[in-house]
């Protein structure tokens, strides 16, 4: 602020800081106005709520209202630490975040490179369209696909089973199998649309480097080892950077459509954060116990994203968020 | 020598080709089967269904399942309209406010810019939870069952407006400045200079806006109960889906005994129904999602 010099002809100091500032504010009057409706939207939607967490540390009694039920400090949070529970959706969390990060990354690196390769195009823009179909279906459509498949009665999967003389199996009573499913719908949704960035990066790289490759005698696997995964890998590392900052966030629409909801067998190896304090709410009506796990979410992962940041900002300042 | 040496090159090229060709068509594939699955379902009779299970090709073809799903279809163009209204109003609103926003913010003489942005930068760091947000709505804001807690929420997110923000700094500055020299006011020049010049990104934007309202369904089963008659699509389909009770109501409306009402080929028809029409729209844009999330990756 102190840099920011304002023309103003008021000889006396302490009234010019005074009409000074309300000077500054006239003179940006309409572009401070035109900021206002976005202001106003965040303050309802997403400032509005946080002092509502303050929920975490309450019996919430829905007659008395958040800020009048019984203090119980940390009782909450004693409660989720005592179950198992914060443990165990913080590893499923994570867990998951990490597999759709690191797996998700590799495979859209990999079809970036693929797509590069190919000269056909025709075949390139029919399968680019068809591989970004997934990420532009809804969540429930997900859920309905998945189910298709791995329906007992009905599922393509136990069709195709007991052709090559197979036991069906039980996919939506098998906790063991769901991490599979839910990282394979993931990639299949997220891979096509995610290898775009990979693949514009590669579109960057100048061609007469490549050229110059094969002429000294590089063959294509080695330009692609050489030249494009290193030109490749400050994008690389910048999503994942920014990625790992997310990991406590998980994909409710995901998790809750390709399980169901109320499907408790699945619980130990599919429930995340998200769903957990969606269960809390909609189904136990236990809000102060949502509200712990959120606030502990949104504190755990807001020193996730700084570190990421920090991290950012030593690789590349340029691409640092703040 | 030279000759081996030439042919290996040509070799080792052929060959990630072949894996390339291979990789990709085999992954294309596979994103393209479950939406074969759902449509060959949807035109299968339930008998075949309960014998042979799901199958990528109709075993017994049947148009059952639409005839009645189109027999009384004052449900699902009720949801149609409902979506389509939310998405329209919705997408013009957050489009325009989204704009303004992102073209403030980006303008280096506008002294709060850096303020802002942060304070609208930091609800993607930290946030109140599902359950603040619930009681917002349904005791502050009192929208229970109203169309606005859908259409409100959906209106801006920060992503966006970092994305209109670096869309809007490739105009040249000089046209502000020169446009202000003419005495024009910072809302006109706006409305008149930058949105007209900035018609690509007010596409991608709008297009991203118009997806997540037409996918939204979160937000309708949070605060949409069951007594609502027309419910936006998603959550039209999810209850089709999740419940076959919800079947059965909205199938006896058109005279159909209970026990001949097609349950799974009836979830596929209204899944194809709900959602055919946005598939076939979307290759005509998906240049404009490309493009947007090649902007947004840039600028994270």
């Amino acid at each position: 602020m102190k840099t920011v010099t304002v023309q103003s002809q008021t000889p006396v100091v302490k009234t010019k800081t005074k009409e000074s500032r309300f000077k500054r504010i006239w003179k940006n009057r309409t572009l401070l106005l035109m900021c206002m409706p976005a202001i106003i939207f965040f303050a309802i939607f997403a400032y509005l709520p946080m002092p509502g967490l303050y929920l975490a540390f309450v019996n919430y009694d829905y007659s008395l209202g958040i800020f009048k039920s019984a203090f119980v400090g940390l009782e909450n949070f004693r409660f989720l630490v005592m179950t198992g529970d914060l443990w165990k959706l913080t590893f499923n969390t994570i867990a998951y975040n990490l597999a759709f990060i690191i797996l998700g990354n590799f495979l859209q690196i990999a079809v970036a490179i693929m797509l590069n390769e190919l000269r056909n195009k025709w075949f390139k823009k029919i399968s680019q369209t068809i591989m970004f179909l997934p990420h532009f279906i809804s969540a429930v459509l997900v859920g309905l696909l998945a189910y298709n498949i791995l329906s007992y009665d009905y599922g393509l999967l136990n069709s195709f089973l007991e052709l090559v003389g197979l036991d069906p199996v039980q996919t939506y009573s098998n906790p063991a199998i769901w991490p599979y499913i839910i990282v394979i719908t993931f990639l299949w949704q997220s891979t096509g649309y995610g290898s775009i960035v990979y693949f514009a990066a590669i579109m960057g790289l100048d061609k007469s480097i490549l050229e110059a490759a094969e002429i000294d005698g590089a063959n294509a696997f080695q330009r692609i080892r050489y030249i494009i995964i290193p030109w490749l890998k400050p994008t690389f590392i910048i999503l994942l950077l920014f990625s790992l900052g997310g990991v406590l966030k998980g994909n409710f629409g995901l998790f809750y459509n390709l399980v169901g909801a109320n499907n408790t067998m699945l619980y130990p190896t599919t429930d995340i954060i998200e769903t957990y304090v969606f269960r809390t709410l909609m189904t136990n009506f236990n809000f102060s116990l949502g509200s712990a796990v959120s606030l502990y979410q949104s504190i755990f992962g807001f020193f996730i994203v700084i570190t990421a940041n920090w991290i950012v900002k030593k690789v590349s300042p340029e691409n640092s968020l703040f | 020598m030279e000759n081996t040496y030439r042919r290996n090159v040509d070799f080792s090229t052929i060959m990630v080709r072949v894996i390339g060709y291979g990789c990709i068509g085999l992954f294309a594939l596979c994103c393209l089967l479950p939406f074969v699955l759902i449509l060959s379902s949807s035109f299968t009779s339930e008998k075949a269904i309960m014998e042979s299970g799901f199958a990528l090709w109709p075993k017994d073809f049947s148009t059952f399942a639409y005839e009645i799903v189109f027999r009384n279809p004052r449900l699902i163009i009720g949801s149609y309209v409902v979506t389509m209204g939310i998405t329209i109003v919705g997408t013009a609103v957050g489009l325009f406010i989204v704009a303004m926003t992102g073209y403030a913010l980006q303008r280096a003489d506008f002294l709060y810019r850096n303020k802002i942005s942060f304070y609208i930068y930091f609800t993607t760091l930290f946030s109140g939870g599902l359950v603040p947000f619930y009681l917002l709505i349904t005791q502050y804001l009192d929208l229970k069952d109203n169309y606005l807690a859908v259409l409100l929420p959906g209106l801006l997110s920060p992503f966006l407006i970092i994305m209109m923000k670096a869309f809007t700094k490739s105009i040249p500055h000089e046209i502000t400045e020169s446009a202000k020299m003419d005495g024009a006011g910072d809302f006109t020049i706006f409305l008149k200079l930058i949105l007209p010049m900035s018609t690509p990104a007010l596409a991608t934007i709008g297009l991203f806006i118009a997806l997540g309202y037409w996918n939204e369904w979160y937000n309708a089963m949070l605060f949409l109960s069951p007594n609502m008659e027309y419910r936006p699509l998603q959550l039209f389909l999810y209850n089709v889906i999740t419940s076959a009770d919800f079947i059965r109501n909205s199938a006896a409306a058109s005279n159909v005994a209970p026990q001949e009402i097609p349950l799974e080929s009836m979830k596929m028809a209204t899944a194809v129904v709900a959602t055919g029409p946005v598939i076939l729209f979307y290759p005509f844009v998906q240049r404009f999602f490309i493009q947007g999330i090649t902007i947004g990756a840039v600028k994270g």
